[in-house]
Parts: C-alpha cells; sequence; structure tokens
C-alpha cells in the first residue's frame, strides 16, 4: 500500500466533479489503461470514454465514468478534464441502453460507415452501457 | 398646469412601469445568481485547460509543423471578431459598450487595410452592428444563453469557427466579450483564440518549471494531442466567455432595472405632489366661487 497518496480532480466544463485523494487511480487513457500512484513521470495523454477507478486500500472506493478528453498527470498530482463525467452510480441504465441502441441504428443508417469500425458515439455508449453493469 | 384627469393617467402608468421593472429585477437578480454560479463552475476547467496548454505550448512553440490553430495560417490579412451580446435590451450600457469596442476595433482593422468579418452571437449585436457593417458580419447566433448555456451547443459553435478557419476564411479570431466582475461593474474584454496566443516571456524565467515541462511524456504522441486538445481549447474558451457574459447580462440589468425603479419611485413623489396640490387649489377656487356666490345674494 502507498504511504503517499495522490491528489485527483476530475473537471468537466460544467463543474468541478470530484476533487480529492487516493492511493491509486486507473485511467482510461487513449491508447490503453494506466494507474497512477503518486511520483509518477510527468504525462499527458488523452482519454477515451471509459470508468476512472479510484483505489483506496487496495479496494475501488469510487468509480466514475467519463467522456472524451485529457489527462494531466504530474508526480503528486492527476487531473481529468472531461467533456462529460458522473459518478457510476448515478448512471441511468435505461437511459444508456437507449443511447447505445440509437447511436448503432444511426451507425447502420450511416452509408459512409466502414464495417467493424464503430463510431465514436457507439464506443462511447458502448463503455457506458458496461460501465453501469 | 395640467389638470387632475391628466395627473391620474401619469400617476398609473408610472406605478405600473415601476412594477415591471421591479419585477424585471427580481427575475434578474434570480438568474444572476445561477449564472454567476455557472461561471465560477466552469472557471476550473477553463483555467486547468489553460494551463496543460501553457505547457505543452512552451515546450513545443519552437517545432516546425505545429497545428495551424496554435501557429496561425501564416497571414495577417483577415480578421474575424466575435461580439458576444444579449438578445434582449434593457440592461443598461451592456451592449452599447460591446458594440462600441467592436465598432472601433474593425475600424481600427480596416484602417490597417485588412479585411474584417464579424460574427454576432445574440441579436442586439448584430443590431447594433448592421447599420455600420451590413456586409461584413457573415453569421448571427441567437438563443445560445435562452436556458443557460450549454456546453454542446457551444462546442458546435466552435466546431463551426474550426471549419470555417479551415477554410481559411479568416486568419486571426477574436472574441469581444463583458467579463464578470460584480453585479454592477463588467470588463469589456478582447481576447485572441485563433492562434492560440502562447504564453509570453515572462513565465520563462521559472527556469526550474520550464525543465520539467519539457520532460512531459506524451501519449499518444505531441501532434495528436494538441490537435485534439486545440479545437477543445477554443469551445472552452468560447464557452467560459458566453458564461462570463450571462452572468454579466443579468448583472447589467438588474442595476439598470434597479436604476429605473427608483427614478419611477421619485417621479411618483413628483406626479403625487403636484396632483395634491392642484386638488388643494381646485377645493381653493371652488369654495371662493361659493363664498362670492352667497354674499352676492
Amino acid at each position: 500500500m502507498a504511504e503517499e497518496k495522490i491528489e485527483l480532480e476530475i473537471v468537466t466544463p460544467a463543474k468541478l466533479l470530484f476533487s480529492g485523494v487516493a492511493d491509486m487511480v486507473v485511467v482510461p487513457g487513449g491508447e490503453g489503461d494506466f494507474g497512477v500512484l503518486t511520483g509518477h513521470a510527468p504525462m499527458l495523454s488523452t482519454v477515451r470514454a471509459g470508468t476512472i477507478d479510484i483505489y483506496e486500500d487496495d479496494k475501488i472506493t469510487a468509480q466514475v465514468f467519463v467522456e472524451g478528453g485529457f489527462a494531466e498527470v504530474t508526480d503528486e498530482r492527476c487531473t481529468v478534464l472531461v467533456e462529460t463525467a458522473m459518478m457510476v452510480a448515478d448512471i441511468d441504465k435505461a437511459a444508456a441502453e437507449k443511447r447505445l441502441n440509437d447511436a448503432k441504428a444511426a451507425q447502420s443508417a450511416d452509408s459512409d460507415h466502414v464495417d467493424g469500425l464503430d463510431s465514436p458515439e457507439v464506443t462511447a455508449a458502448e463503455a457506458m452501457v458496461s460501465a453501469a453493469d | 398646469m395640467a389638470n387632475l384627469k391628466d395627473l391620474r393617467i401619469r400617476i398609473t402608468s408610472v406605478k405600473s412601469t415601476r412594477k415591471i421593472t421591479s419585477a424585471m429585477k427580481m427575475v434578474a437578480a434570480s438568474k444572476l445568481k445561477r449564472a454567476q454560479n455557472a461561471a465560477e463552475q466552469g472557471r476550473p476547467y477553463a483555467e486547468r485547460m489553460e494551463r496543460m496548454l501553457g505547457e505543452l505550448t512552451s515546450s513545443l512553440s519552437t517545432m516546425d509543423g505545429a497545428p495551424k490553430l496554435l501557429s496561425g495560417s501564416g497571414a495577417d490579412d483577415t480578421h474575424l471578431i466575435v461580439a458576444i451580446t444579449a438578445d434582449r435590451g434593457l440592461c443598461g450600457g451592456f451592449n452599447g459598450s460591446i458594440i462600441r469596442e467592436a465598432k472601433r476595433r474593425v475600424l481600427d482593422l480596416q484602417a490597417q487595410g485588412k479585411k474584417v468579418k464579424i460574427l454576432c452571437l445574440g441579436r442586439k449585436g448584430r443590431d447594433g452592428l448592421n447599420r455600420d457593417f451590413p456586409k461584413d458580419i457573415i453569421d448571427t447566433l441567437e438563443g445560445l444563453t435562452k436556458t443557460g448555456v450549454e456546453y454542446e451547443m457551444v462546442s458546435d459553435v466552435a466546431g463551426n469557427l474550426v471549419e470555417r478557419f479551415e477554410a481559411e476564411e479568416f486568419d486571426v479570431c477574436t472574441i469581444i466579450y463583458n467579463r464578470f466582475v460584480s453585479a454592477i461593474s463588467q470588463d469589456v474584454t478582447i481576447q485572441q483564440v485563433i492562434p492560440f496566443p502562447v504564453p509570453e516571456a515572462d513565465e520563462k524565467d521559472d527556469a526550474s518549471d520550464k525543465s520539467q515541462n519539457a520532460m512531459y511524456l506524451m501519449e499518444p504522441s505531441e501532434e495528436e494531442i494538441l490537435d485534439e486538445l486545440l479545437p477543445r481549447n477554443l469551445s472552452v474558451q468560447l464557452f467560459r466567455a458566453l458564461l462570463e457574459s450571462n452572468a454579466s447580462e443579468h448583472g447589467a440589468r438588474m442595476s439598470a432595472m434597479d436604476n429605473a425603479t427608483r427614478n419611477a419611485g421619485d417621479m411618483l413623489d413628483d406626479l403625487t405632489m403636484t396632483y395634491n396640490r392642484t386638488r388643494q387649489a381646485v377645493i381653493t377656487s371652488e369654495l371662493i366661487e361659493i363664498i362670492s356666490g352667497a354674499e352676492a345674494l
């Protein structure tokens, strides 16, 4: 268990959603998930749609669903800037599923669509549904 | 001297005007609270975004082939001015000061031989600028602040700006808006957003900070991050400007309506005084008539 904690801030254009400390944070980076502990090398990364897991005493204490943005990591701080963010507990599963269906319908209606490559909207909605589970 | 009936009519009309202005003041006050809250909540995002970009650009600006949103299109011929005003009037000098500033800038730039295009966010701005520069206004957007400022709507506007920039419709983009200071004071602010102004030399004296910046790991590459970050930064800056402007609008309207209510009250006092004097004068002259009539008999 880490002795020092990392400061985490999750910010959306509308508000500061989460601000606090954690032992470890796992962020869904654009190139794959990455975990952040205190003393991490400074890094900038894109963030894809997914859940941020906040660890305290080797257990996940909070999960936040985020969509589209950036993460900035310094040795004691992790700042996540995203367009939308909500606590996983607050996700309305029915709304998420509806969004997924709508996105899939829109995708199949789109004549330019390449098979096997989901539109960003579908990917985001899928991530939202799986986060709700 | 005005007769009694006229005075009564004026008194009723001033009374109802006062009622309207005080109701508008109340509405503006409650909207102001919400708008101010939204503006304050929006600040952390914009600030952190700026810091992140500042760090990125200070380690990058020397590199060639930086995205155009950062380095500019290389020319300085066509300027786009985004004037952010309200859709409605009755808010004191709020719209007027933006229009005045925009006009001054346009004339300035035109005097330097540059081409100027204007994008109005808010109906009042178009009304004011249309008189002098009817040909330069490329578009007007209304109703952005009707139900509070929504980020999605703003990012559409920003996307549109980026498209226009990439189509080389303009080289430099500046926004003019009212920055919220307090309910009774607003600052007209001019901010250049395209190309993104790179933080100036004054930040460079913090050498230790600078060396740390250069060590940032980028995932994926620097260019890809910038490509995503810059358009988003534009929406954020625009979003912030709109939030500030929205809060300012309600603040300006509140103080304008407060003044109007007070003025109506003063006017009402004057009118009531005149009314009572006239009424007394009429009674006196009637009495004199009756008495002198009785004496004559």
